[in-house]
C-alpha cells in the first residue's frame, strides 16, 4: 500500500477534528442539560434552547466549515486530479 | 432579480406562487360559502394532479436517468428533494405531538435526526459521490468484493424500508379519511395512485422534481398555522424565536396547577384505580368469575325492579367485553393498570431535562436520551433512500453542499415543531384546565369524536383537569388550525402538507426497494449481460409490484407497524454503517470482517427488539413475556448494541483475516482530490 497523499491525511485530520466537536456538542453539552437550564437565554432556559435550536445551528456551523475548507483543499490539490 | 435566478429556480418560483394563489382563492370561495368538504377535495385533487404533471415531464428511459436522476441535480434543489425524502409523514404531524407529551426528553428526535446529517457530510456523502454508482449495496460490493455482502445489504435496505414505505401509506389513509371524509382503505389506494404518478414513469429524476414540490407545500403548510397562533398569543408572527417567554410562562402554570388540591386528588383517584387492576390480577382466575357474577347479580336485581330497559342493556353489554379467559383478562387488566398508573404520576414539568425523582431515575432518563440521540444519528445517516439521493449531484463539491442544504431546509421544520408543542401545551394549561367540561371550546370536542382527544371526569366534579385529559400526539398539529380560530382552508393546508410528507418519503423509499431488487439482484447478481431497456422494464413492473404490496399491507391497519418504523433507524445503523465508515477510512477491514460484523450486528439488533417487544415466542427462546432490557434501554434504541457489535466484530475479524486485494485501489480512487468537472 502506498503512504497516503497529503491530500487525504489533510481531509481526515479535518474530519476528525469536526467529528470531535461533534460527538462533544452531542453528548458532552447534552449531558449537562439539567445544570444549563440554570442560565436563561433570550427568555428560554439555555438547556433547552440549546437541544432545541442551538446545537442544530452548530451542526450547520460543522457543515459550512467543512465544505468550505474541503473546496479550498481540492483547489490546492487541483493538479493532482487525473483526467478520467 | 428574477433574472438572476436560474431557469429551474424561477419554475419552482411560479409554482410556488401559484399554489400561494390556490390557497387564496380558496380561501375566499370558503368566505362565500363553499362547504369544508369540497376544500379539501379542492387541496387533494390540485396537489397531487400538480404532483402527477411533474411526473409525466420526467418520464425517461435511461438507465441513469430512472436511477440518480442523470447525475444533473444541483446542491440546493437535491437539499430541498432530500429534506422531502427525510421527512415523513411522522415528522409532519407526530413529532410536534411527542414533544408535547414528552417535553424536553422529546427532543432527542429532534437532536437525533438532525445530528445525522453531520456524518453524512463528512463521512458519506462525498465518497459515495466520488464513487459514483447507482446504490449503497453498489458501494459495499466494490469495496468489499462479491456479491454475499452485496445480498446481505440488499436484505438489511428492504428490511428497513419496507416497513417505513408501509407506515407512509398508512399516514395517507388517515389523512385522506379525516379531511376529505374517504373511507380508510379507499384513501390507502389514492395514496398508491399519488406515489406511482410520481415515481413510475421518471424513477428518481421524476421522484426528485415531485419532492421539491413537495418540500415547498410542506413547510409553507407547517409554518403557517403556528405563525398565526404565535400572532394572536404574543403579537410576532416568528413562533421560534417568541416560544421562549410562552414557555415560561408555561412553566409557571405548572408550577401553580400541577400540585393544587383538585390535581391531586385526580391523581390519587388514578392511583386507586390502578391498584384495584393490580388486586384482580393476583386474584386471577378467581376475580374474573366474580366479576361476572357480580354484573349477573346486579342485572337481575334490575331486572326484578321497574328501571329502564337501557341501563340494564349497559350492563349487559359491559357483563359481554368482559375479558374471555384469564390470559385475556390479565392483558387487558395490565394494559389499564399502566395507565392508570402513568396517569397517577405528577406530569412532566416541559422545560425540565431528565425528569426524575431520585438521582438513579434521573441518570437513567439522561443515559436513555443520549442512546436514543445514539441511534437517531447514525441511522440517520445509514438509511439508503437518504444516502442514495447523494449519489444525484453533478459533482462531489456539491455533494458537500447538498448537504448544507439538506440539513438546512430540514431544520426549518425541526425549530418550528418544539414551537408548536408549547403553544399547544400554554393553551391547555390556561385555557382547558379548571374549565367546566360542558364549556370547553368546540375543537375538544370535535376531535374527541374522532378519538384523538379523551377526558375522563374521574373525580366527577364536572371540570376538567389536566390529568383527566389524553391527547394522541397526531392531534397537535392538525388541531392547531382550530385552536386559533382559522378558517378551514387553512385545516386543508395542513392536510395538504401531512400529505406532501408521506407522499415524499414513501417514493424514496419505494425507488430504494425497486432499485435494491432490480439493479442488485437482477442485474448485478443474475443477469449481467442484459440489455439496458430490459433492466427498466424489470425496475418499473418490480416498482407496481413492491407499491402494490405495501398498499396491500397498509389497507390491514396493522397496528404494530407504525411502532415498528423507529426500529428502521436501529436497523439500517447497525447493518450499513460500521461497514460504510471502516470500509472508507480504515484501509485493512475485510471482506470477512464486513460480512460477520454486519450479520452480527442487524441480528443483535432484531434480537434486542423481539426480547423486549414480543414475549412468548419460546421457539425463539423468549418465555414468559417480554424480558428484561439492558441497563434500562428501551427498544427504539435497540441500535446502540447492534452498532457497537458491528463495529467490533467487523475490527477483530478484519484483523485476523488477511486484506483484500482489491482494497487499495479502490481506496486510492474515493480518497483522491475532486475538481469542478468530473465525468460520472
Amino acid at each position: 500500500m502506498s503512504a497516503p497523499s497529503s491530500y487525504w491525511r489533510k481531509t481526515s485530520r479535518l474530519t476528525a477534528w469536526l467529528l470531535l466537536i461533534w460527538v462533544v456538542l452531542t453528548f458532552g453539552v447534552t449531558w449537562f442539560a439539567r445544570e444549563l437550564n440554570e442560565y436563561s437565554f433570550f427568555g428560554f432556559p439555555f438547556g433547552f434552547y440549546f437541544a432545541a435550536q442551538g446545537i442544530l445551528l452548530c451542526y450547520l456551523g460543522i457543515i459550512v466549515h467543512y465544505s468550505r475548507r474541503m473546496r479550498d483543499l481540492d483547489a490546492e490539490h487541483a493538479s493532482e486530479i487525473d483526467p478520467e | 432579480m428574477l433574472s438572476s435566478l436560474t431557469r429551474l429556480q424561477r419554475y419552482y418560483l411560479y409554482y410556488t406562487a401559484i399554489f400561494l394563489l390556490f390557497v387564496v382563492v380558496l380561501a375566499a370561495l370558503e368566505q362565500a360559502g363553499m362547504p369544508a368538504r369540497w376544500v379539501g377535495y379542492a387541496f387533494l385533487v390540485f396537489t397531487v394532479s400538480m404532483y402527477a404533471t411533474i411526473g409525466v415531464f420526467s418520464r425517461t428511459t435511461d438507465v441513469s436517468e430512472y436511477y440518480v436522476a442523470g447525475r444533473r441535480v444541483p446542491a440546493f434543489f437535491n437539499g430541498m428533494a432530500t429534506g422531502a425524502d427525510w421527512m415523513s409523514a411522522a415528522s409532519f404531524m407526530g413529532l410536534a405531538g411527542t414533544l408535547y407529551l414528552q417535553g424536553f426528553q422529546g427532543l432527542a428526535y429532534v437532536i437525533g435526526w438532525t445530528g445525522g446529517f453531520v456524518l453524512v457530510a463528512l463521512l458519506l456523502a462525498p465518497y459515495l459521490r466520488r464513487f459514483g454508482q447507482y446504490t449503497i449495496p453498489d458501494f459495499l460490493s466494490a469495496r468489499y468484493g462479491g456479491n454475499t455482502i452485496r445480498l446481505i445489504a440488499v436484505f438489511a435496505a428492504i428490511l428497513a424500508s419496507f416497513v417505513y414505505v408501509v407506515a407512509q401509506i398508512y399516514g395517507v389513509g388517515v389523512i385522506t379519511s379525516r379531511f376529505v371524509s374517504l373511507q380508510f382503505e379507499v384513501g390507502v389506494f389514492v395514496g398508491l395512485a399519488g406515489i406511482l404518478v410520481c415515481s413510475f414513469l421518471g424513477g428518481m429524476r421524476a421522484v426528485t422534481w415531485t419532492q421539491v414540490a413537495q418540500y415547498l407545500i410542506l413547510i409553507v403548510a407547517y409554518i403557517t398555522p403556528v405563525a398565526i397562533l404565535s400572532y394572536n398569543v404574543t403579537g410576532v408572527p416568528v413562533p421560534q424565536m417568541v416560544y421562549g417567554q410562552v414557555l415560561s410562562e408555561v412553566s409557571k402554570l405548572e408550577e401553580k396547577l400541577f400540585d393544587s388540591p383538585t390535581e391531586l386528588e385526580v391523581r390519587d383517584r388514578y392511583r386507586e384505580r390502578a391498584d384495584q387492576y393490580a388486586q384482580k390480577i393476583m386474584q386471577l382466575p378467581h376475580s374474573l368469575t366474580q366479576e361476572r357474577e357480580r354484573l349477573s347479580i346486579q342485572i337481575n336485581e334490575l331486572k326484578s325492579s321497574d328501571v329502564q330497559m337501557r341501563e340494564i342493556v349497559l350492563l349487559e353489554r359491559q357483563r359481554r367485553e368482559l375479558p374471555q379467559d384469564p390470559a385475556q383478562a390479565r392483558e387487558r387488566w395490565e394494559k389499564e393498570m399502566y395507565e392508570a398508573l402513568a396517569r397517577s404520576k405528577p406530569p412532566l414539568r416541559h422545560a425540565e431535562p431528565f425528569p426524575g425523582d431520585s438521582e438513579a431515575e434521573r441518570n437513567a432518563q439522561r443515559i436513555n436520551f443520549l442512546a436514543l440521540i445514539f441511534c437517531l444519528t447514525i441511522g440517520t445517516a445509514a438509511l439508503p433512500h437518504v444516502l442514495m439521493r447523494y449519489y444525484t449531484t453533478p459533482t462531489v463539491a456539491q455533494a458537500r453542499q447538498s448537504v448544507f442544504w439538506s440539513l438546512l431546509f430540514i431544520i426549518i421544520l425541526y425549530v418550528t415543531a418544539p414551537a408548536y408543542a408549547v403553544f399547544a401545551k400554554f393553551e391547555v394549561l390556561s385555557n382547558l384546565a379548571g374549565i367546566p367540561i360542558a364549556k370547553l371550546p368546540g375543537w375538544v370536542a370535535a376531535w374527541a369524536k374522532v378519538g384523538l382527544v379523551s377526558i375522563e371526569d374521574i373525580n366527577g366534579d364536572g371540570i376538567m383537569q389536566f390529568a383527566e385529559l389524553s391527547l394522541n400526539p397526531d392531534v397537535i398539529v392538525l388541531a392547531t388550525p382550530e385552536i386559533a380560530g382559522m378558517p378551514y382552508v387553512v385545516s386543508g393546508l395542513v392536510a395538504a402538507g401531512a400529505l406532501a410528507a408521506a407522499l415524499s418519503t414513501a417514493d424514496g423509499l419505494l425507488l430504494t426497494i425497486t432499485s435494491a431488487l432490480s439493479h442488485d439482484v437482477y442485474y448485478r447478481v443474475f443477469r449481467p449481460q442484459s440489455s439496458t431497456q430490459f433492466r427498466l422494464v424489470i425496475a418499473k413492473s418490480l416498482l407496481l409490484v413492491v407499491a402494490v404490496l405495501a398498499a396491500t399491507v397498509a389497507a390491514q391497519k396493522p397496528g404494530t407497524i407504525l411502532s415498528m418504523v423507529a426500529w428502521a433507524f436501529s436497523i439500517a445503523g447497525s447493518a450499513f454503517f460500521p461497514a460504510l465508515v471502516l470500509g472508507i477510512f480504515w484501509a485493512r477491514a475485510t471482506r470477512a470482517g464486513a460480512i460477520t460484523g454486519m450479520l452480527v450486528g442487524l441480528s443483535l439488533t432484531v434480537y434486542y427488539i423481539l426480547r423486549l417487544e414480543f414475549g412468548g415466542y419460546s421457539w425463539l427462546g423468549f418465555s414468559d413475556g417480554p424480558l428484561n432490557p439492558w441497563f434500562h434501554l428501551q427498544s427504539t434504541s435497540a441500535g446502540v448494541f447492534g452498532i457497537l457489535a458491528g463495529f467490533v466484530t467487523n475490527i477483530a475479524v478484519s484483523l485476523m483475516t488477511r486484506p483484500s486485494p482489491q482494497a487499495a485501489e479502490f481506496l486510492e480512487r474515493i480518497r483522491r482530490p475532486g475538481g469542478r468537472e468530473e465525468s460520472p
